[in-house]
C-alpha cells in the first residue's frame, strides 16, 4: 500500500488524466419516457436472454421479457409498458445485429403489481441469504460499472472459497463521468442500506466503501451515515486512474494482489460498483427490477451537461436532446468514459444496462494525432497498472510472434488506455495489444480443444 | 632475429595442424546423416519460403516431401507442375497435375456502392479495424480496405485501388501462396482456381444478411435471391445464409448467372465484352496501376526491404518473423 | 437527413499533451543554464562550439533523412538538438570548428541515422561522436581551457588540466595526496563550477538544477541519475576508506569530471537506456562501478563516456531478461 498524502492508491503504475467533472453539481434529472424502447437481449456477459413475450403482446413496466439464457445470463424487463412493437435484430454498440426486443409505450405507463416505485426510504431487511439471491437473480442486475457481469453470480460463493470483506466501488475513476457521485450524494441512505443487503448475501460482517478524494461532499455524506453502521467503513482514496478496476482497488483498499488469472474472491472479497449496490436495495425490498440507470451525458460541447435517471432502451439521442442537443462541431460520441468508453457510429442505439455515460467530443478532441516511432521512453511501462510491457506486446502483437506475448502475460491486461493515453509518440498500443489479446485467446481456446 | 621468424613459424603451423586433427575428428563425430534427396528437392524448389504449401520454408517442404510415402497431396504454388513433376523425378514418385490457382477478392462493394458510416481512426490493420462495427461502413462482411492482404504479399502481386478502395490481384504475379487468404479477418480473399483461358466466375461478396438489409448498405450484395441457382444447369450455385457460393468444380463458365444476377455480385473475368449488356464493374479486371498507386507500391516494397534490415540489427526484437508468422 | 458521420476508434479517447518535441525542448530548456553557464566561463569559445554542433547536427541529420534514407525529415523533433548540445558539452570549449562538425557527422550519421534514426539506435549518439573525437584527436580533446581566462579569445587561450587529471598524472608520479590537493579547487568551487574542463560538466549545480526540472516535467525519472551518482559514490568510499593516500574521496569523485552531465543526461537517454525501473537499477549500477574502475585504475582519468557505451551494450540483454514484476506475480497475501 503506497501511501501519500495520507490517502490510500494502488501501487503499480496509474495515471491521471485531467478530471472535466463537468456535471458533478448537476441534480438528477428523469428523462422523459421515450415513446418507444429498443432493450437487446444481451446487455450482459455471457449468454443472451431468451425472450418469453410474443410481438403484439401487452407488457407492464417491469414484467420480465426475456429470461437467463444459462447460467452466466440475467433477466430482462420490459422498461415502460406497452405493446411488444417487434423482437429483430437490430444493430447494436457492437456492430453486429443481435435480437432486440421493441416496446411501443402506452398512453399512460402501468406498473407490474408488486413494484415499489415510490422514493420511501425502507430499512428492514427481512430476508434470508438465499432470497436475496433469488430477488437479485430475478431482477436481472448486472455489474454497472461498465463489466455487466451478473451480480447473482458473483455473490454466489464457489464452494471451498470464502470471502471476508465486501468491497464497494465509488471510485469513479473515468474522466467526466459521474453518476456514481451524484448516486452516492443523492442516495446515501438507499446505498448503506444496500450494503447492508450485499453483506447478507456474502456473509460478511466488514463492508469497505472507496471513494476517491475529488469526490469530498460524497465522502462526508456517506461516512456521517456509515458512521452509525457496524462494519462499514469508507475510505478516501488518492486520485488516480485506473483506481476504479477491480485488481486495482482491491490492493489499494486492503493491500491483497489479486493473482494472474484469478478472481477477487481468490484473495477473500468481492467488488460491487456503488450503481449496482443501489439496484441490489431497489430490486430486494422495493421489488423494482433493473429497468433504468444514471447515465451522465457530458462534453466540452454540450450546452447542459447533466445526469438522467434514463429507463434501459432510451435511444441515446434522446439522452443527447435532454443535454441540449448534440453540438453542431461534434466530431465523436462516446458511450461510457473517455479512458474505456467506445465510440458510438449511430446514435439511435439504445441505452443498456452498461451505459454509464454518455461524452460528447468536438471535433477538436476527437481525433489521435499520428503514430511515430517509439522512443523507448519507458512511459507506457511506468503506467501499466498491470506491470506489463505495452510497448513490447505491441511489438511482438505486429509481428505476429503470439507465444511471445502469451508468456508476457497480455491476457492480464484490463484494457484501461493508460499506455496510449501517455505515449508521447501517440503509438497505437492499446489498439494492438487488444489485438494480440484476442489471438491468444483464440489460440489458447483451440489448443483446449485439441 | 631468424630464430624468432622459426619460432614463429612453427608454433603456428602446429597450431594450425592439431586444430585441424581436432576439427577433423569432431566434424566426424558429430556428422548428421542427411538424405541427399532433401538437398536436391530443394534445389529444384523455388526458395520463395512463402509458406503456400503448408510448411514453414522449402526447406521444411523438402524434408517432408522425402519423408511422405504419397506425395500426390502435397504441391507447391509457385512451382507449380512443372517443379512438381521435377520433385517427382527426384523421388520416383507419383504427382498429381493440379490446376493453378490465383486469389480472387470476394467483396465488390467500392466506394461507390458502399457507404460509408464512420470514420475509422486509429492504427491502419484491417484486424484492429474491424474490431469496431466490423469496418468503416454498414456491411460488417465487406472489406475493410486497410490492406492486411496487400502488406502480407511477398510477390508484390496485390495493391490496393485508390478509386474503389479493394485490392487487386495481379495475374501475372499472384502465386496462389495463401498468404493473403490468412492475413484478412474478413475471409474475403480465396483461392480459385486460374480457369481455362485464365476464365473464372464467382461470388464477389460475404454477406449473409437478409437480401433487404444487405443491400441497405451496399448496392452489389448477394441478396440471395436464388435466380441464379434456377439458371444454373451445373448445379454449381448454391446459397447459405441468404449468400449465393459458386462450386468452382462444377462451374462451367457458361456465364448464364452473370446475365441473371441483378445486384451484379457475380463476376466474370477475362471474358469477352457481352455484346448485349454493359460489363460489370470488376475491382479485379483492372491491371494496371495508376502513378500514385505504382508510387506506393514502390514505397511499400522499400519500406519492406527496410523493415527485414531493421530486424536483424536490433538485437532485442530476436525473433524470427517468419517462422512466426508461417507457424501461426 | 444527411448527417456527419461520426469519428469511431479505439479506446482511450483521451490523450496527453507530453509530445517528442515537447519532452526533447524540455531537455533543452534543462542545459541552458549549464550552457549559459559555461558561456559565462570560457567566454565565445562555448558558444561557437555549441553553436557549430547544433547546426552540424541539424544539417547533417536533416540530409542524411532526405538524400540517403528517403524519408521525410523531422529536424524539428529535437532530438538533434540534443545530440549537439550533448556533444559540445563534452568538449572542450576551445576544440576548433572542423573538429566539433566531425563529431556531429559521427554522432549523426553513425551513432543514430546508420541505424535507422530516433529510437533505433543502440549507443548515445553524443558519447559515441565524442568518443570518436577523443580517439581521434586526443591532443585537441585533453587540453582544456583555464576558466576565466581569455574569454574573448577562440584559439590561443591559456589551457590546463581537469582536477582528475591532475590527480591521475600526480598518484602516477608518485605526488603525495596532501600535495596534489592543493592544486586544485575547492569543492565548493567544483559545485559552483569554476573548474577547467569540458564544456558543459563544469557546474554540478546548475546540471542538478536541470535535473530537478526534469524529473518536476515528468521528462525522466530519479532513478538512473541519483543510482548512478550513488554507486559511484559508494564505490569510490571505500576504495578511498581502503587507502586514502592513493585514492580520492568520493565527494571528489561525483562532482568532477562528467559524473553529473552523465548521470543526468546522457545515461537517461531514452532510447539507450533499460525499460525496466530493475533493469535501470542494474544498467546505473553498472555504469557506476566502470567509471570509478576506469577513473581509478584505467588510463583515462575520465571513464563516464566509456561506462554508459558499455553499460548501452547490454541494454537489449538487460530489457530480455528483466522484465518489471508485473501485477499479482509476487504474492504475499498472508
Amino acid at each position: 500500500m503506497f501511501i501519500f498524502n495520507g490517502l490510500k492508491t494502488f501501487s503499480k503504475g496509474g495515471i491521471h488524466p485531467e478530471e472535466n467533472k463537468l456535471s458533478a453539481d448537476q441534480p438528477i434529472q428523469i428523462l422523459p419516457l421515450p415513446g418507444s424502447v429498443s432493450i437487446p437481449i444481451s446487455q450482459h456477459i455471457g449468454t443472451p436472454a431468451v425472450p418469453v413475450v410474443e410481438r403484439g403482446e401487452q407488457v407492464k413496466t417491469g414484467q420480465v421479457i426475456a429470461k437467463t439464457g444459462g447460467f452466466v445470463s440475467a433477466n430482462i424487463h420490459a422498461s415502460i409498458s406497452g405493446k411488444i412493437a417487434k423482437i429483430s435484430d437490430e444493430m447494436d454498440s457492437s456492430g453486429y445485429r443481435r435480437m432486440a426486443i421493441m416496446i411501443r409505450a402506452d398512453k399512460e405507463e402501468q406498473w407490474l403489481d408488486g413494484i415499489d416505485n415510490s422514493g420511501k426510504l425502507i430499512t428492514g431487511i427481512p430476508y434470508s441469504r438465499d432470497e436475496i439471491l433469488q430477488k437479485i437473480l430475478n431482477g436481472g442486475i448486472v455489474g454497472m460499472g461498465g463489466a455487466t457481469f451478473p451480480s447473482h453470480i458473483k455473490l454466489n460463493i464457489p464452494k471451498g472459497k470464502k470471502a471476508d470483506v465486501l468491497i464497494i466501488n465509488g471510485v469513479e475513476c473515468e474522466p467526466y463521468l459521474t453518476a456514481d457521485h451524484r448516486l452516492m450524494i443523492e442516495k446515501p441512505e438507499e446505498l448503506i442500506v444496500g450494503i447492508r443487503i450485499l453483506m447478507i448475501a456474502l456473509g460478511v460482517d466488514k463492508a469497505i466503501l472507496g471513494i476517491e478524494n475529488n469526490k469530498p461532499d460524497a465522502i462526508e455524506k456517506i461516512s456521517s451515515l456509515a458512521g452509525k453502521e457496524k462494519g462499514i467503513q469508507v475510505v478516501p482514496l488518492k486520485v488516480q486512474y485506473p483506481q476504479g478496476g477491480e485488481k486495482q482497488l482491491i490492493k489499494a483498499l486492503i493491500d491483497r494482489e489479486v493473482p494472474s488469472g484469478k478472481l477477487p474472491i481468490d484473495v477473500g472479497t468481492v467488488v460491487h460498483n456503488v450503481g449496482t449496490t443501489y439496484a441490489v436495495y431497489e430490486a430486494v425490498l422495493k421489488n423494482k427490477p433493473l429497468i433504468e440507470r444514471i447515465v451522465t451525458v457530458t462534453g466540452k460541447s454540450v450546452k447542459n451537461p447533466g445526469n438522467f435517471l434514463t429507463r434501459i432502451g432510451s435511444p441515446v439521442n434522446a439522452l443527447i436532446e435532454a443535454a441540449g442537443g448534440l453540438p453542431e462541431n461534434t466530431g465523436k460520441v462516446i458511450s461510457g468514459g473517455p479512458m474505456m468508453g467506445k465510440a458510438l457510429n449511430d446514435l439511435d442505439i439504445p441505452v443498456t444496462k452498461g451505459t454509464s455515460g454518455i461524452l460528447i467530443l468536438d471535433e477538436k478532441e476527437a481525433h489521435r494525432k499520428a503514430s511515430k516511432v517509439c522512443i523507448r521512453c519507458t512511459k507506457c511501462v511506468q503506467v501499466c497498472p498491470m506491470g506489463l510491457e505495452p510497448f513490447y506486446l505491441q511489438n511482438m502483437t505486429m509481428r505476429g510472434n503470439f507465444d511471445e506475448i502469451e508468456a508476457n502475460r497480455i491476457l492480464d491486461c484490463i484494457e484501461c488506455g493508460s499506455c496510449s493515453y501517455i505515449c508521447p509518440s501517440n503509438r497505437e498500443l492499446l489498439d494492438y495489444i487488444r489485438l494480440g489479446k484476442s489471438t491468444v485467446t483464440n489460440l489458447i481456446r483451440e489448443r483446449q480443444r485439441v | 632475429m631468424n630464430e624468432t621468424i622459426l619460432t614463429t613459424i612453427i608454433t603456428l603451423s602446429s597450431l594450425g595442424a592439431v586444430s585441424a586433427i581436432i576439427l577433423y575428428f569432431i566434424a566426424k563425430k558429430f556428422h548428421v546423416e542427411t538424405d541427399p534427396k532433401i538437398e536436391a528437392v530443394e534445389e529444384v524448389l523455388p526458395a520463395t519460403n512463402c509458406g503456400g504449401c503448408g510448411f514453414p520454408g522449402c526447406r521444411a517442404f523438402a524434408e517432408a516431401l522425402v519423408a511422405a510415402d504419397d506425395i500426390s497431396s502435397m504441391h507447391c504454388p509457385v512451382g507449380g507442375n512443372d517443379v512438381m513433376k521435377k520433385v517427382g523425378e527426384i523421388l520416383g514418385a507419383e504427382v498429381e497435375e493440379k490446376d493453378p490457382y490465383i486469389a480472387v477478392v470476394k467483396c465488390s462493394g467500392s466506394f461507390e456502392h458502399r457507404k460509408k458510416t464512420n470514420v475509422y481512426e486509429g492504427a491502419s490493420n484491417c484486424k484492429i479495424a474491424s474490431l469496431l462495427y466490423g469496418g468503416d461502413t454498414g456491411c460488417a462482411y465487406g472489406c475493410v480496405g486497410l490492406g492486411d492482404c496487400v502488406e502480407s504479399c511477398d510477390f508484390d502481386a496485390m495493391y490496393m485501388d485508390e478509386k474503389t478502395g479493394l485490392p487487386v490481384v495481379l495475374e501475372d504475379k499472384c502465386v496462389a501462396c495463401n498468404a493473403c487468404v490468412v492475413a484478412c479477418p474478413k475471409d474475403i480473399m480465396e483461392l480459385w482456381p486460374k480457369g481455362r483461358k485464365n476464365r473464372r466466375i464467382y461470388v464477389a461478396c460475404m454477406n449473409e444478411e437478409k437480401g433487404g438489409i444487405a443491400k441497405k448498405y451496399c448496392s452489389v450484395a448477394c441478396t440471395g435471391c436464388e435466380k441464379c441457382v434456377e439458371e444454373c444447369r451445373y448445379d454449381a450455385i448454391s446459397v447459405t445464409n441468404s449468400l449465393a457460393v459458386i462450386d468452382p468444380e462444377k462451374c462451367k463458365l457458361c456465364r448464364k448467372c452473370v446475365d441473371v444476377c441483378k445486384s451484379n455480385s457475380i463476376l466474370e473475368i477475362n471474358f469477352p465484352p457481352p455484346k448485349d449488356r454493359a460489363p460489370v464493374d470488376r475491382p479485379d479486371r483492372k491491371l494496371a496501376m495508376t502513378k500514385s498507386e505504382e508510387k506506393m507500391q514502390e514505397e511499400r516494397i522499400l519500406n519492406r526491404v527496410e523493415k527485414q534490415e531493421g530486424e536483424s540489427e536490433n538485437p532485442q526484437q530476436n525473433t524470427n518473423i517468419e517462422q512466426g508468422e508461417k507457424s501461426e | 437527413m444527411e448527417t456527419k458521420l461520426l469519428t469511431v476508434s479505439h479506446s482511450p479517447h483521451i490523450h496527453q499533451v507530453q509530445s517528442i518535441p515537447r519532452i526533447m525542448y524540455d531537455v533543452v530548456i534543462a542545459l541552458l543554464p549549464a550552457l549559459i553557464f559555461s558561456v559565462y566561463v570560457f567566454g565565445l569559445g562555448a558558444l561557437m562550439v555549441t553553436l557549430a554542433a547544433v547546426l552540424s547536427s541539424l544539417f547533417f541529420e536533416y540530409v542524411i533523412a532526405k538524400y540517403i534514407i528517403k524519408r521525410k525529415p523531422d529536424i524539428l523533433d529535437g532530438s538533434a538538438i540534443i545530440t549537439g548540445i550533448l556533444l559540445a558539452f563534452n568538449v572542450p570549449s576551445n576544440l576548433p570548428i572542423w573538429i566539433v562538425v566531425i563529431g556531429s557527422f559521427v554522432a549523426i550519421g553513425i551513432g543514430k541515422m546508420s541505424f535507422g534514426g530516433l529510437g533505433n539506435n543502440p549507443f548515445n549518439p553524443a558519447l559515441v561522436g565524442r568518443v570518436f573525437l577523443l580517439i581521434s584527436f586526443p591532443v585537441q580533446m585533453t587540453t582544456w581551457p583555464v576558466p576565466f581566462q581569455d574569454r574573448m579569445s577562440f584559439a590561443d587561450t591559456v589551457t590546463g588540466a581537469t582536477p582528475l587529471s591532475i590527480i591521475k598524472e600526480g598518484i602516477k608520479n608518485g605526488e603525495s595526496m596532501t600535495s596534489l590537493m592543493k592544486q586544485i579547487p575547492s569543492y565548493t568551487e567544483f559545485l559552483i563550477g569554476s573548474q577547467a574542463g569540458s564544456l558543459g560538466e563544469i557546474s554540478a549545480f546548475l546540471l542538478i538544477l536541470g535535473f530537478l526540472y526534469l524529473v518536476y516535467r515528468k521528462v525522466i525519472t530519479w532513478h538512473i541519475p541519483v543510482t548512478i551518482i550513488a554507486t559511484m559514490f559508494i564505490f569510490s568510499g571505500i576504495l578511498w576508506l581502503g587507502n586514502p593516500e592513493q585514492n580520492m574521496d568520493p565527494i571528489f569523485h561525483i562532482l568532477t569530471g562528467g559524473a553529473m552531465l552523465g548521470a543526468i543526461y546522457m545515461a537517461t537517454d531514452y532510447v539507450t537506456s533499460p525499460m525496466s525501473i530493475r533493469g535501470m537499477y542494474i544498467y546505473s549500477v553498472g555504469i557506476g562501478v566502470i567509471t570509478i574502475l576506469i577513473r581509478v585504475f584505467g588510463a583515462y582519468p575520465e571513464g563516464v563516456s566509456f561506462a554508459i557505451l558499455i553499460l548501452n551494450a547490454f541494454v537489449p540483454l538487460i530489457n530480455k531478461y528483466v522484465k518489471p514484476i508485473s501485477f499479482g506475480e509476487k504474492v504475499k497475501n498472508g
